[in-house]
């Protein structure tokens, strides 16, 4: 006699990662957690430990713990979109680097007898945590809310960076992957050129923007409705009051910190888009972004200290999309491990080259239409690569055709 | 005055309300949006993408 075994009834969906989140709000902590310790014990050990942590220590986790394929059902995304909880946590990381920020900047003006390469270690690991607070900055200036894209700027304004989000939003997702973006970089372009690039033009894209939607209000360019304007009023007292109660012994310490916090943000930029460009239609217009315009990161471990940042292809291909619901794709440019290691590769040009032209070539199959390419090295990366000129047709892909492939992936 | 869809976020430019934060007017009319007018939301979609309402039967975004 068989007995009929009854269907399982089906499980509601439930997000593993749900509180795994919380990781990204308590890693920024890192930071100040060196300079506390060190205060309570009087070991320099805790000034390194969490810099190491943050860029070997990630990295490590990534190669332990792999990558995460696993995708919310679509069904689901409604929901987990419409979640507070996850906005919520988004909003708790601001008072974390704020407070980060002040004890780590008051620490070093306070303690002179720091020996110059400690000091460093602090002023270093307080421009990661920046990073951290550009990242979130990404997060909330997608929102469409006031106070999201108010979050959005007290937070980037924090390392005098609050003209991100509208570099951001209207300039780089809007030409990405182009040669006219200045944030996204060119094969055979080290990290250090494309600073040059990155850096100045993407305020004065964000100031042209800002001073073009000005003039249609018939306002002048220095406006308080200019967003930039409103970010150099939080960041101007700021870094004045700083100075003006600490003294001159301040100034190296916020100009060092300041930069490495947007350096973090130009390195993320770099490894982003690396040599991947969409290619011109008949029309004059690029064709739309898809996942493959971008690198993408499936490591778990990183991917939880930065709100799916690394979930990139899907970020672009659909910008409005919140961290929690960002999905994979199968056949996607695929980084090797997340961006904390792909940052110290990129420190090292000659490591960088030898870690990603092969894996750009192959993620383009060997098709040269499809790499955006640094002028002046195309024919010597071509030869070197074995890259042709195939010239393969453009598919313009609708909406709905990518719909249909993106449901593709989610049963995949 | 009609209203206009962005196809991937779901953005609505609505002539009779046009857009304060951008600099439209109330009653600007889609057709004269700039050229390079493109979605103040998600920016990945530009003019010739907008979608008219009267158009599609559904207005939700396939994102």
């Amino acid at each position: 006699m068989t007995a009929t075994i009854p269907a399982p009834a089906e499980t509601p969906y439930r997000d593993r990662k749900r509180y795994a989140w919380l990781l990204s709000v308590i890693a920024p902590l890192g930071a100040p957690a060196g300079p506390f310790l060190y205060m309570q014990t009087g070991d320099t050990f805790w000034l390194w430990v969490f810099l190491v942590g943050f860029y070997l220590g990630t990295t490590a986790l990534d190669l332990l713990f792999g990558e995460d394929l696993s995708n919310p059902p679509e069904s689901e995304v409604p929901r987990l979109e419409a979640d507070q909880y996850y906005r919520y946590i988004t909003w708790a990381v601001v008072p974390v680097l704020w407070f980060g920020f002040l004890y780590n900047v008051i620490f070093l003006a306070t303690h002179p007898e720091l020996a110059w390469y400690h000091w460093l270690a602090v002023a270093t690991v307080t421009g990661s945590m920046l990073g951290f607070g550009l990242n979130l900055g990404h997060e909330l200036g997608h929102k469409k809310s006031w106070i999201d894209r108010k979050f959005a700027l007290f937070t980037l304004s924090l390392g005098f960076y609050g003209h991100f989000a509208v570099e951001h939003n209207r300039g780089h997702h809007r030409h990405v992957a182009t040669p006219e973006d200045p944030a996204s970089s060119r094969m055979g372009e080290n990290i250090y050129r494309f600073a040059t690039r990155e850096l100045p033009g993407g305020f004065f894209r964000a100031w042209d923007l800002e001073s073009e939607r000005m003039e249609r209000l018939g306002k002048s360019d220095w406006s308080l409705d200019n967003e930039i304007i409103q970010g150099w009023l939080i960041s101007v007292p700021l870094y004045a009051g700083l100075v003006a109660y600490y003294g001159s012994v301040m100034v190296p310490i916020l100009l060092f910190i300041a930069f490495w916090g947007m350096f973090q943000l130009t390195s993320a930029n770099y490894i982003e888009h690396y040599g991947l460009v969409r290619r011109k239609l008949a029309n004059g217009r690029y064709e739309q972004c898809q996942p493959h315009h971008s690198w993408n990161s499936n490591h778990i471990a990183s991917n939880l200290v930065v709100f799916h940042l690394q979930r990139h292809s899907d970020h672009h291909a659909h910008p409005t999309r919140a961290y929690q619901s960002l999905r994979d794709f199968p056949e996607l440019p695929r980084l090797p491990v997340g961006y904390f290691g792909m940052f110290m590769a990129a420190y090292v040009p000659p490591l960088w080259f030898s870690l990603m032209n092969h894996r750009l070539v192959e993620a383009v199959g060997g098709d040269a239409s499809r790499i955006n390419f640094e002028p002046a090295k195309k024919a010597r990366l071509m030869k070197r690569y074995g890259i042709r000129d195939v010239a393969s047709p453009v598919a313009n892909t609708t909406t709905r055709e990518r719909a249909a492939v993106e449901q593709a992936a989610e049963g995949a | 005055m009609s209203r206009y869809q962005c196809p991937e976020c779901g953005f609505v430019y609505d002539e009779k309300t046009g857009d304060a934060y951008q600099g439209y007017p109330p009653g600007t009319r889609f057709a004269d949006l700039p050229d390079d007018y493109n979605c103040p939301d998600c920016s990945v979609r530009d003019k010739p993408d907008f979608v008219k309402l009267d158009d599609v039967d559904a207005p939700a975004s396939p994102r």
